[in-house]
């Protein structure tokens, strides 16, 4: 275990790195050598991952675990600080599951123009990107695996894209590289105006709290970072680029993208904008929270409005991420540890709702809806898998969407201190009635694809089946958690709990030290939620 | 009177000699000599020989430069004419290996076409024996005499295709714009000269730093010599000549000038305001302020509409030579304004030199099937050449500066610089590099989206055959680009230079 807990991290990093090199040395004809070898890269990495989970001590999840910390750029004092914490597990996790279940679906569904070994390398490669993302404790080592995480991306839009796959790939690019330029100035400002000589996380969090920056730099610092990870999410209005890209993205690249990709911009938030930044994190809260409630009303509307399956599903991310978003604007280590729950919840749920679409796009060549039509009667498991996930995505209670939504929306009825209460409120039911919207859509779109007869031009077609045996093995574990999550949500509010209340509590407490009775106000409130959710049979955290 | 004066005159003394210190100097002017008789014995059997010869002399000039880093000892020679210092060494070091690879890069295509292969490397050999001359040239006679050196055989070598018009042209108008700049720059010389009455650099320091570099006389010194080396480095308005160069010059010729031409002027700069004009930044710096900005800007604007991409990488090297320009805008604010703008100068020319040549590198290749630079014409290079197009994607990625690859350190060191001395003009033109940096990334990913994403013009998929030596000179910038961004520390080492003699701070 000691090897694990020293280069378990780095291993699990450079892994697919090595992965890919090795594919290098074979040509591109032998495709089956490429596939294994992707393959047994990723389950590799998964094994680090199951063996991390053994080992994490889940009685300290508010420390970094496995962490490893080394000189890299001595002169900007940049270290390769890596580590593993209660908000990074359940993601890292997520990561290192979905990977290698799109490369076992892709085993006979390589997207024109086919070429195996390129896709599966440039798969790889952005493995380490997402990997890395979420290990780093470092805001340089952070930045530059959120890079690494880009070319990769355009290339798999650019190349194996569907028809407009230029204009999308190109899109994507420039707005996330804008986005990540601004991200890399409000770091760089923050170095140097902290004076801490540090870009570790902590540090820089530690030196900004004891007044290392003036206000005004802090709200401008994190103004950069919001508008940097707030596009990687994408919150409303700089989502434009989710739809273009999912739309014309080959089935494994949106599902990446969904379960993956945009996790690391509300993770930004969550582990870097708002513990370094609480002061600032509560002067801009009002704006995420209206952009989130616009973010969800706009998406629910851009569902119904929507006539391809691919781009709908597109649009119920900017609507998901939504919730996400609005809890963790009300900066209470409950709608924080709500909005994580909700990343997973999203990730498993429209990564599967993504994997569904392709598998519908297979079959039938299209993804109109008005030309879809009797799934349920043409291949009636594939109509029940996409059943089950349109109820958990809409939020049905006993599966994992419920629990990223129902918590943020609850959190939003008493937001952290200084944050205003009625204005969250107002959001509060503004995101609540997104919920309806939320099952107007799913619905419609279960009855317009699934339900009723299958159309002349589809029916008695012997393409139509039920899923293959590469689309089982790829959804089972997606299924399952699904559920699992659902019934037992104490599996990730333990984790992250205490990581949550370490990182938000702890840094938005400093600055309530003059308003001490209303920070007890709020600890109580909490205690008040703990207790109505131990009625439903949660536990939450180890209490007080 | 006549006789008088001869006998005062002392009998000639010749002035104690380093030899270890003038070593690479010497070794290369050896294995020049050495093609040049190749030459004259084997004729045409010689042929084979030469460019294994002269990249193996560029390989042996690299020894000393290695012992003289080991032994470490700053060296003067010739009354301080001529320094030896880690400065020098990692330039000189710079020059062997950029030589090196523009070797290999030449090997194939020198071979291929019907034309005198002595002549072309003896001629490389000189040029870059000029270059590292000018990386120890602390006295305005030695370095002017290291540009002529670097600079004619250049000439001479952007006119090698000689019967295609659009070399011809591309020698004539650099031959005659580079005499231009010459002599602009002679004559600013002339004025230093006149004023402090010495030509050693660390002199002429000190009159600039006194009273008499307030002087009109030394304003305009300064000013002339520096256009004179903006030319060199084709910063914007001196860049005229650049595009049309490059587009018309042997492409091994284009990665040439594009690296090394460029980087000698810079070292040349970097001599000059560090050691000699230190006491007049308030000359040189709005100057190559207006000369950086400028040169980003217009670099990068004109990038966007190009065609062609050898065009393009001229209008981005003219950009490039903006942002390495651009520390030298702030560097007399304070000691370490100065030592991080230097370190900056350093690490962006080494890391450049890699990723520059590497794209020059592919497109050599690209042009052994398509024979065309057109952008338009790789097209779908990622079906017949994915290793190609994936190097070239490294290299063009790394001229963007996204991390992890080489070119985002560099930019990241500029920006430092620029941020560090905290001043508004510092401030203003580090925005200004941002925004540069993102116009550029729009075109060099337009290159890559053609390579990527189209499709071949008339579905011609046949591979492409690289030949070894190419393929090693991509292998090499490839790994020197990815590691300066994965592991900076690596350039650091060697960037983490001080000049022998810098100035009163």
């Amino acid at each position: 275990m000691d090897f694990f807990r020293d280069w378990g991290l780095t291993l699990l990093i450079f892994a697919p790195l090595i992965g890919a090199a090795v594919m290098m040395a074979f040509p591109k004809t032998d495709e089956s050598i490429h596939k294994v070898l992707a393959l047994g890269t990723t389950l590799v990495t998964a094994v680090i991952g199951v063996v991390l989970l053994i080992d994490f001590d889940y009685d300290r999840a508010d420390e970094m675990q496995w962490a490893v910390e080394r000189n890299w750029i001595d002169i900007i004092r940049a270290e390769y600080a890596v580590g593993i914490d209660g908000m990074s597990l359940p993601l890292l996790i997520l990561t290192l599951l979905v990977v290698p279940l799109v490369i076992i679906y892709s085993w006979n569904h390589f997207p024109h123009p086919h070429n195996p070994k390129a896709f599966l390398m440039l798969i790889l490669v952005l493995h380490t990107g997402m990997i890395g993302s979420f290990v780093a404790r470092d805001l340089v080592l952070f930045f530059v695996f959120f890079e690494v995480v880009l070319l990769p991306m355009f290339f798999m839009i650019a190349v194996w894209g569907g028809e407009d796959r230029k204009y999308a790939s190109l899109k994507f690019f420039l707005y996330t590289l804008f986005g990540s330029a601004l991200m890399l100035v409000s770091f760089l400002a923050l170095f140097f105006l902290a004076g801490a000589e540090t870009f570790s996380i902590v540090g820089l969090s530690d030196a900004v709290a004891e007044g290392g920056v003036s206000r005004n730099a802090q709200i401008w610092i994190f103004g950069g970072m919001l508008l940097g990870f707030g596009i990687k999410v994408p919150m409303f209005p700089f989502h434009t680029w989710l739809p273009d890209a999912h739309t014309q993205a080959p089935t494994q690249g949106s599902v990446i993208l969904a379960a993956v990709l945009l996790k690391l911009g509300t993770y930004g938030f969550v582990r870097i904008a708002i513990p370094i930044l609480p002061e600032a994190a509560v002067v801009w809260s009002p704006v995420i929270g209206a952009l989130a409630c616009i973010g969800i009303i706009y998406g629910a509307l851009g569902c119904l409005a929507q006539t391809d399956m691919k781009r709908l599903i597109a649009f119920s991310s900017v609507a998901h991420m939504g919730y996400v978003m609005l809890g963790i604007a009300t900066l209470t280590d409950w709608g924080i540890n709500a909005a994580i729950f909700g990343m997973v919840a999203h990730g498993l749920i429209t990564g599967m709702l993504f994997f569904v679409a392709g598998s519908v796009k297979e079959r039938y060549h299209t993804l109109e809806i008005s030309r879809l039509g009797g799934l349920l009667v043409s291949a009636p498991r594939m109509g029940w898998i996409l059943g089950f996930i349109s109820m958990a995505s809409l939020g049905l209670p006993g599966l994992a969407g419920f629990w990223g939504e129902f918590p943020a929306i609850l959190a939003a009825y008493n937001p952290a201190n200084g944050v205003p209460v009625g204005l969250f409120r107002f959001y509060m039911v503004v995101a609540a009635l997104g919920t309806v919207l939320a099952a107007g859509y799913l619905l419609w779109l279960l009855q317009r694809t699934a339900m009723g007869e299958p159309s002349e031009e589809f029916a008695n077609n012997p393409e139509i089946t039920d899923p293959n045996r590469e689309e089982w093995i790829a959804w089972t574990p997606l299924l399952v958690l699904i559920l699992v999550f659902g019934l037992v949500p104490g599996l990730i509010f333990n984790i992250t709990d205490p990581a949550v209340e370490a990182n938000i509590s702890d840094c938005l407490s400093t600055d309530v030290g003059d308003d001490k009775a209303s920070f007890d106000v709020g600890t109580c409130e909490r205690d008040g939620i703990d207790a109505a959710l131990a009625d439903l049979g949660v536990a939450i955290g180890d209490g007080e | 009177m006549s006789i008088d004066l001869l006998a005062q005159v002392q009998p000639f003394e010749r002035p104690a000699i380093d030899w270890h210190a003038v070593a690479p100097e010497l070794i290369l002017l050896g294995f020049g000599a050495l093609l040049t008789l190749a030459d004259a014995i084997w004729l045409e059997r010689g042929r084979r020989f030469t460019a294994p010869l002269a990249g193996i002399g560029l390989l042996a000039a690299m020894i000393p430069v290695i012992t003289l880093a080991i032994d470490g000892a700053d060296r003067t020679l010739f009354n301080g004419a001529y320094v030896v210092d880690n400065f020098a060494l990692v330039m000189k070091a710079m020059f062997l290996l950029s030589g090196y690879v523009v070797v290999l890069l030449s090997t194939n295509y020198i071979s291929e076409g019907d034309y005198w292969e002595n002549e072309y490397y003896g001629m490389l050999v000189s040029s870059i024996l000029g270059m590292i001359v000018m990386a120890s040239a602390r006295d305005l006679i030695s370095i002017f005499v290291a540009l002529e050196l670097l600079s004619i055989p250049a000439y001479l070598m952007a006119t090698w295709r000689k019967r295609d018009l659009k070399s011809n042209e591309a020698g004539l108008k650099y031959y005659l714009m580079g005499v231009f700049a010459s002599a602009v720059m002679l004559y600013g010389m002339s004025l230093l000269y006149g004023i402090s009455g010495s030509s050693i650099l660390s002199e002429i320091g000190e009159v600039v730093n006194g009273p008499d570099g307030e002087s009109t006389v030394a304003a305009m010194g300064v000013v002339f010599v520096i256009a004179g080396f903006a030319f060199k480095v084709s910063a914007v308005p001196f860049h005229t000549w650049a595009p049309d160069t490059y587009e018309g010059a042997p492409t091994p010729v284009t990665a040439f000038l594009a690296v090394a031409s460029k980087a000698a002027g810079f070292v040349a700069l970097v001599q000059l305001v560090f050691v000699g004009f230190w006491g007049r930044d308030d000359i040189y710096e709005p100057l190559m302020w207006a000369l950086a900005a400028a040169s980003m800007t217009i670099g990068n604007l004109i990038a966007l509409r190009q065609t062609n991409i050898v065009r393009m990488m001229a209008y981005s090297g003219i950009a490039s030579a903006g942002y390495i320009m651009a520390p030298l805008a702030v560097a007399g604010e304070s000691a370490t304004a100065a030592d991080e703008s230097l370190r900056a100068v350093v690490t962006y020319l080494v890391i450049y030199a890699a990723m520059n040549l590497g794209v020059f590198g592919v497109i050599l290749a690209m042009a052994r099937k398509t024979r065309s630079a057109e952008i338009s014409s790789f097209a779908g290079a990622f079906h017949y050449a994915p290793g190609l197009t994936v190097a070239m994607t490294i290299f063009l990625m790394a001229l963007a500066g996204i991390p992890p690859l080489g070119g985002w350190w560099a930019k990241f060191v500029v920006f430092r610089a620029l941020v560090v001395p905290g001043t508004i003009s510092g401030y203003v033109l580090a925005a200004v590099a941002a925004v540069n940096s993102v116009i550029a990334i729009y075109y060099y990913l337009s290159v890559l989206r053609t390579m990527w994403a189209d499709d071949a013009p008339d579905g011609d998929v046949t591979p492409i055959r690289i030949p070894a030596s190419l393929a090693a000179a991509m292998a090499l910038t490839a790994f020197a680009t990815l590691a300066f961004g994965v592991w900076p520390p690596l350039v650091d080492t060697v960037s983490d230079v001080t000049l022998l003699v810098s100035g009163g701070s």
